[in-house]
């Protein structure tokens, strides 16, 4: 295909560089430099998607991200749904196709890389028109920090599509010399392809930067694809512009029809006639310069209907000049074509608000203005008041944001020479007297404009046709009016009712207009009755876009114990708690996860096992009031506690119930060392500080979160004695010289390392303690020194089994946010003596009192093969009744005891400790299995075993 | 409803609303029931007054526009898998009333109950989820729980893929759940309420409450005073504001909850997806967009907008849950107000002021409940003392530690 | 998303931060003499004002140190920060 409606010379595409792209199946060539709308256009392809609802045809109707119309799929080289025609940069192998209203997601994940980048700067300038420039270029004079992002492929904005002149010259080589200047300058970050499309509050401003997709093949792959920039600005310069406004009129929707400065745009910035033969409608003075310089290129503008009764004289002779025959006084009554707008009804507005008779002309172009919307959305996203402007029809600010200024045609000032004096003062007033200093005034001949009229829909509209107000979620001006007969007064409750403003352009174009549509219709001003929220973002964003580097294993930080790598040579599977892995089993080659675990175990309960538990939560306390403060936070008392020792303690919340739990050690008079569950760290680290500065300030003590400082090597078993005996030679190992719950410093492998006596297990244990920096060489020292013994690896879940058979409850497994130390019948670590501690008071309340507490015990199914489910319920009956059915409570945790050859769980019931014995039962599949209430302790009932 | 048969995979287009809605009278001086919050629970608690109760000399009063609050900004989904007696009891009450409710109210409200899943990422996710479907279970309430394969069976666009930073382990499934379109919910109830009789006052913003000798008398609003025999709060994130006008100390926090939408899709969604561990929850609307949320806002807010690092957390986690996703656009982003008690379940009852009667504290949870705690609450309302449904919602539990604890001890939030 | 001042190390990111509700809500100094009513006020009720309100925050990933703020809850914005032996500033 050719380039038919391409113009000989001009634009900024480059002629040099050809296009291949496909649309819709056919080949077709552009230049680089063109959108895709443009070179569609440049082939006279007008007609590309459909309608969703009623299925017509539907075009192009504007050169920007306001096009409600013209939307599109890219297929090719990776599928992007709904994109506007007009925002689509051309490159090679492009291939997209029209869509009807809905668009399709890949089957395959998006190979693409995306990223963010933050920047702080003194001034953000959103817009690189002729106000933005201003802007931008005064602060960078001033030495100000400055970001200019611009949302199309080069600086210019507005005068790309024009034919303005700034101080004697063409505006765009005015445009020029501004980039330049700015390059110059080491503070200015300026970005094309870079759209701003979320303001927030204190100055924090999103873009979105298109770095790879108009390279085509020729981008590297390892590039990122789209860029968020994160950008913290001390002031915000909106020069976003304005959008054209349409007219509603019946059949307004056909291909050819396009917004008059739209079809201007694509003549200069792109060398693309929109058409052959066209008509203008107009309420204003803007767009005959659409009209004249389309003629002056070639096009036939068959006639100009101003909806105004009089133009000024130099319009008129525009028109006469060019032989355009102008009606004032008309409107477009509506369009008539195939699958493109084939001829216009050109007719007069009477007295009366109607329109008379219609003359029918033929044309292929119809281009429309309906007057200017400031671009107000970033502006309002910043919390910027609007008000209503009654003269121009438009929503406009209403004062400077704290932090900001809309400037040029984004506040409602529409000449070029406003524009530049609005983006300097803007600049000014950010950065002072520097800035103020680096203003330049520029030679610009402003033409003055006579009042527009304010149009929101021609007379009559969507009586006897169809007349959209949004074209993309193809609603019409009946809707509207159907919506207020249905009772409606909000445009919130009708944009709903209609679906007005839903779509990929959020209603940019069709937002002001339903507003003054509804305002007519019930009688009210604009200005009451509002107009729909803007919100984030300005245009669409893609998902992949704002999630950047935070996919895959960065989706949230891997945190390994010092032995990953070592249980990753033997095979482990890991699990994952918290943001930790876990060595959950140790499997042997063919070795089933129940082999594995019952394994480990007899190794631990038989002869000797060891296990890295560095994920444990730890937390150096240091001070004269470290006592005190435990005192508060523990429900026992650990200040009484003598250097040397360790303690097991309990943490509840304000309400009482569990929280945390782990061993207090005693370093020295005023230093502890306490641990938490793993998950827990954090926020028990936080809790304390928060009780320490916000309740107890009196209290001096440091909290020091140490987990990552201390690898934990918990040894365990019968023969730990032995093992430990051997890695230190020098100590007393004995258990009259080193009792359960004291802990001593000692030496392996040439590192000082903390041994404690403590068991989760039952098992004679020793947990070793050891700075992470040297924790494999002590790791590795216990394997060597256990060898002799078989010493075995073990990972959670065997850890989980051990203490389970102890009846240790886990915090987070066998407790949720209900169950309090007493329901744990752990009453022996509540103290009676202190005064009060945190959770004390809540103890007393009426519903702890109650008999009928979930407490904690061990349930052993009658047949002693049957596992029970985690999380089964606990029932009173044999039969499994009606529902609903009572339930007591729940299998908190089971598992197959190896070492007494039977299966068992723990289980939270009502009245659990008063019911041992009792037959209780488990539904499982629809069947309720019999289970027998016992106390939590399975193994080694007696605690013989502990001191080995 | 063979006419309102809704479409149970997505189409482009909407079923159309009614010719007519609602009056729009002037209030009246004096009413026997006010409702204060012209939400979705609002306008529930007004139908099911007129409907069950027949009390139709009722005003909804509302400060801006009908169900522009939480009713207009929620994800829509609807389910009853909840852990305890209590919240399974209401909201399976309500969900039974969603089964029927387009035929109730003469709307096609596209209730579609194609499932909603809540995936499981860790053991203890497991441990929490087998717990929770078999209470649902022994309740009476259609759950079960299916293995990560069972996932992709109904979804094939989850990635199951182990390699994942927190892989999906399975899920927790009630066939029964699904979503519903918000705005045609709000408006059968009102069209109905209206309809019997009932006064839709909008724009009309209570600015205090009437209390004489410890009896409400009514309430004064920006279109002046009215009185009522009763006053019913339906304030969802403003309630702890209402309450404070009544002297009534609510445990409230009100915070920003954000959600968002994508533009309009090809079927590719075909259930919904919750996921807590990696905070999103997803389905695809009727027309075709992918509407989702996120965890909330961390600080009290009451301006209906949060903060974007909330919506680029939830667009990694969506992306990575479904890969396919990753070219979806964010087409909108925006904010409601959740009022969250301490333990995550609502208050609903009667109030120390005689006549006086409060709902709120449904946080996340309260577009699911709309039928249920609209007839409760009427129910409330009418009788002067609670539906069985809504008894264990005292305000006296936060005293005598009879809570409901949703949040502490289960896996699902929202 | 904000700039919050943290007193301690100036404007810095909203993400470093933790929120810790209501400020000025002293622990009881006798919890056990309170009635179970009185005892539920302070675990559970909060303030929730549409408008200032005096709370507290945590910079969490900065100087973990715990500060007050009055913001604006229906606008958000940070009206003040202050230490917490500083005491609570007057704004109208």
């Amino acid at each position: 295909m050719t380039n038919s409606f391409r113009t000989s010379t001009g634009g900024r595409v480059n002629r040099e560089l050809p296009l291949s792209f496909q649309f819709d199946g056919t080949p077709y060539s552009g230049y680089a430099g063109d959108t895709l709308a443009s070179a569609l256009l440049a082939n006279g392809k007008h007609d590309i998607a459909s309608s969703i609802k009623f299925g017509r045809p539907r075009g192009v109707f504007a050169a920007g991200p306001e096009d409600p119309s013209g939307v599109i799929q890219i297929e090719e080289p990776f599928p992007e749904p709904m994109l506007m025609a007009s925002t689509v940069e051309l490159y090679d192998g492009l291939v997209a196709s029209g869509l009807p209203g809905q668009g399709w997601l890949a089957d395959r994940p998006d190979p693409a890389r995306y990223d963010a980048v933050h920047h702080h700067c003194d001034l953000l300038v959103v817009g690189a028109g002729p106000a933005g420039l201003s802007a931008a270029l005064t602060g960078a004079r001033a030495g100000a920090r400055v970001v200019l992002v611009d949302s199309l492929s080069e600086a210019g904005g507005s005068l790309l599509g024009s034919t303005e002149v700034i101080d004697g010259r063409p505006a765009l080589e005015w445009v020029e010399s501004v980039t330049a200047e700015l390059d110059e300058h080491p503070d200015v970050l300026h970005l094309q392809r870079a759209t701003a499309f979320g303001c927030y509050d204190d100055g924090f401003a999103l873009a979105l930067e298109n770095r790879t997709d108009h390279l085509g093949g020729a981008a590297d792959p390892d590039d990122t694809r789209q860029r968020v920039w994160r950008i913290r600005a001390q002031y915000l310069v909106i020069a976003t512009g304005a959008h054209e406004r349409p007219v509603v009129f019946n059949d307004n929707d056909r291909p050819g029809i396009m917004l008059a400065a739209s079809a201007r745009t694509f003549l200069h910035r792109f060398g693309v006639l929109a058409g052959g033969r066209a008509v203008l409608f107009t309420t204003n003075d803007s767009a005959y310069a659409a009209a004249f310089d389309l003629s002056d290129a070639g096009v036939t503008i068959v006639a100009v209907a101003d909806s105004r009764a009089q133009v000024s004289e130099r319009l008129q002779d525009g028109c006469v000049r060019r032989g355009i025959a102008l009606h004032t006084g008309h409107v477009v009554s509506g369009t008539d074509g195939d699958r493109r707008v084939e001829s216009v009804d050109i007719a007069a507005l009477t007295g009366d608000n109607e329109v008379g008779q219609a003359e029918r002309v033929a044309a292929d172009l119809l281009l429309v203005s309906g007057g200017w919307n400031p671009a107000v959305h970033l502006f309002s996203q910043a919390r910027g008041r609007l008000r209503y402007d009654d003269g121009i029809g438009a929503f406009v600010p209403a004062e400077d944001l704290e932090q900001g200024r809309a400037v040029g045609a984004a506040a409602g000032h529409f000449g070029l020479a406003d524009a530049l004096r609005d983006g300097a003062s803007a600049a000014a007033a950010a950065l002072g007297p520097t800035a103020t200093a680096a203003v330049t005034e520029h030679q610009v001949d402003d033409l003055v404009e006579a009042p527009s009229a304010v149009l929101w829909s021609v007379p009559g509209s969507g009586e006897t046709g169809m007349a959209f107000v949004d074209l993309q979620r193809d609603a019409t001006t009946q809707d509207v009016l159907r919506a207020v007969g249905a009772g409606l007064r909000s445009v919130e409750h009708v944009k709903r009712y209609t679906t007005i403003g839903t779509g990929l352009d959020q209603g940019k174009t069709s937002g002001v207009v339903t507003s003054g549509i509804i305002a007519d219709a019930l009688g009210v001003g604009v200005a009451e009755l509002g107009v729909t929220t803007y919100r984030p973002p300005y245009t669409p964003v893609a998902f992949a876009a704002l999630a950047g580097r935070n996919r895959g294993q960065l989706l949230d930080p891997v945190r390994l114990t010092p032995t990953h790598v070592w249980a990753l040579t033997r095979g482990a599977e890991f699990e994952n708690v918290g943001q930790w892995k876990r060595a959950w089993y140790f499997p042997r080659e063919g070795e089933s996860m129940d082999g594995a675990v019952a394994r480990e175990c007899r190794a631990a309960r038989e002869g000797v096992a060891f296990m890295d538990g560095s994920t444990l939560g730890k937390i150096d306390v240091q001070g004269p009031g470290a006592g005190e403060l435990l005192d508060r936070i523990y429900t026992n008392m650990m200040s009484t506690l003598k250097v040397g020792r360790a303690r097991y303690g309990v943490m509840c919340g304000a309400d009482g119930m569990v929280v945390d739990d782990g061993t207090v050690i005693r370093l020295a008079d005023e230093h502890f060392l306490l641990t938490t569950t793993t998950g827990n760290a954090a926020s028990v680290l936080e809790t304390m500080e928060e009780w320490l500065q916000t309740e107890w300030p009196e209290l001096r003590v440091h909290l020091t979160s140490v987990t990552e400082h201390w690898a934990t090597f918990p040894v365990v078993g019968p023969k730990s004695r032995e093992v430990i005996a051997a890695l230190v030679p020098d100590l007393d190992v004995s258990n009259d010289a080193f009792g359960f719950m004291t802990w001593r410093d000692a030496e392996i492998a040439g590192v000082p390392v903390r041994i404690v006596r403590i068991s989760f297990s039952g098992e004679l244990a020793y947990e070793v303690n050891v700075s992470a920096w040297h924790a494999m060489a002590v790791w590795r020292a216990i394997a060597e020194a256990g060898r002799p013994h078989g010493i075995t690896p073990y990972g959670t879940e065997t850890m989980h089994v051990l203490r389970a058979e102890k009846g240790f409850p886990i915090i987070g497994q066998d407790t949720d946010a209900t169950m309090t130390p007493q329901d744990l019948g752990m009453s022996w670590v509540v103290s009676k003596k202190k005064e009060d501690f945190v959770g004390k008071r809540s103890f007393t309340r009426l519903e702890n009192q109650r008999e009928d507490r979930k407490q904690l015990v061990g349930l052993l199914p009658q047949d002693p093969s049957v596992l029970l489910p985690e999380g089964g319920q606990v029932i009173e009956t044999a039969d499994l009744p009606e529902a609903p059915v009572r339930m007591l409570g729940h299998v908190t945790s089971s598992y197959h005891s190896a070492t007494s050859g039977c299966t068992f769980a723990l289980a939270v019931v009502r009245g659990g400790r008063d019911r041992l014995g009792e037959t209780l039962y488990v539904p499982m599949n629809g069947t309720p299995v019999p289970v027998t209430v016992s106390d939590t302790v399975l193994y080694d009932k007696e605690g013989a075993r502990r001191d080995g | 409803m063979t006419d309102m048969d809704q479409p149970s995979t997505p189409g482009a287009d909407l079923p159309d609303h009614p010719d007519f809605l609602w009056r729009n009278p002037d209030p009246k001086p004096s009413y026997d029931v006010i409702i204060v919050g012209g939400g979705g629970h609002g306008l529930a608690t007004a139908y099911y007054l007129a409907k069950n109760h027949g009390i139709t000399n009722v005003a909804v009063l509302e400060k801006g526009w009908l169900a522009g609050g939480n009713m207009a900004r929620n994800t829509t989904i609807i389910r009853s898998n909840y852990l305890w007696d209590e919240s399974s009891g209401i909201y399976e009450h309500s969900l039974k009333l969603w089964e029927g409710l387009a035929e109730d109210l003469d709307y096609p409200i596209l209730f579609s109950q194609r499932g909603v899943l809540n995936l499981a990422h860790t053991l203890q996710d497991v441990r929490d989820s087998v717990r929770r479907v078999n209470a649902n279970n022994l309740n009476g309430i259609d759950a079960e729980w299916i293995d990560a394969q069972g996932v992709k069976e109904l979804c094939p666009i989850v990635n199951i893929s182990p390699d994942v930073r927190y892989p999906v382990l399975g899920a927790t499934y009630q066939p029964r759940a699904g979503i519903a379109k918000h705005d045609y919910v709000a408006w059968g109830y009102a069209r109905r309420a209206s309809d019997m009789g009932v006064d839709l006052i909008q724009d009309c913003e209570v600015q205090g409450i009437d209390i004489v000798n410890g009896r409400v008398v009514g309430v004064q609003t920006s279109r002046g005073p009215i009185r009522a025999g009763k006053v019913a709060l339906c304030g969802a994130g403003h309630s702890s504001v209402l309450a404070d006008m009544a002297g009534i100390r609510v445990p409230l926090q009100s915070h920003p909850l954000q959600a968002l939408v994508s533009e309009i899709l090809q079927p590719v969604h075909p259930t919904v997806v919750m996921s807590n561990a990696v905070h999103v929850y997803v389905s695809q609307a009727h027309k075709g967009e992918l509407v989702m949320g996120a965890g909330i806002d961390s600080y009290n807010g009451y301006g209906q907008r949060g903060s974007f690092h909330i919506i680029e957390d939830q667009m990694s986690a969506a992306v990575e849950l479904f890969p396919i996703f990753a070219r979806a656009h964010v087409l909108r982003t925006w904010a409601g107000i959740v009022d969250v008690t301490p333990d995550a379940s609502p208050i609903v009852g009667l109030t120390e002021v005689e006549d006086l009667y409060l709902n709120c504290g449904w946080g996340t949870g309260g577009f699911k409940a709309t039928p249920g705690v609209g007839s409760c609450f009427a129910h409330t309302v009418a009788h002067g003392r609670p539906h069985p449904y809504n008894e264990p919602f005292t305000l006296d539990r936060f005293t005598t530690g009879a809570l409901v604890d949703e949040h502490g001890a289960a896996a699902v939030a929202h | 998303m904000q700039l919050i001042p943290c007193p301690w190390c100036g404007p810095r990111e909203e993400v470093e931060f933790h929120y810790g509700g209501q400020a000025h809500v002293a622990y009881p100094a006798a919890p056990a003499d309170l009635s179970d009513r009185e005892w539920a006020e302070y675990v559970f009720f909060r303030d929730n004002p549409k408008g200032l309100f005096a709370e507290r925050w945590v910079h969490s990933t900065g100087c973990r140190r715990w500060f007050n703020a009055i913001r604006d809850t229906g606008t958000h914005d940070f009206r003040a920060v202050y230490r917490p032996n500083e005491p609570k500033p007057v704004i109208s």
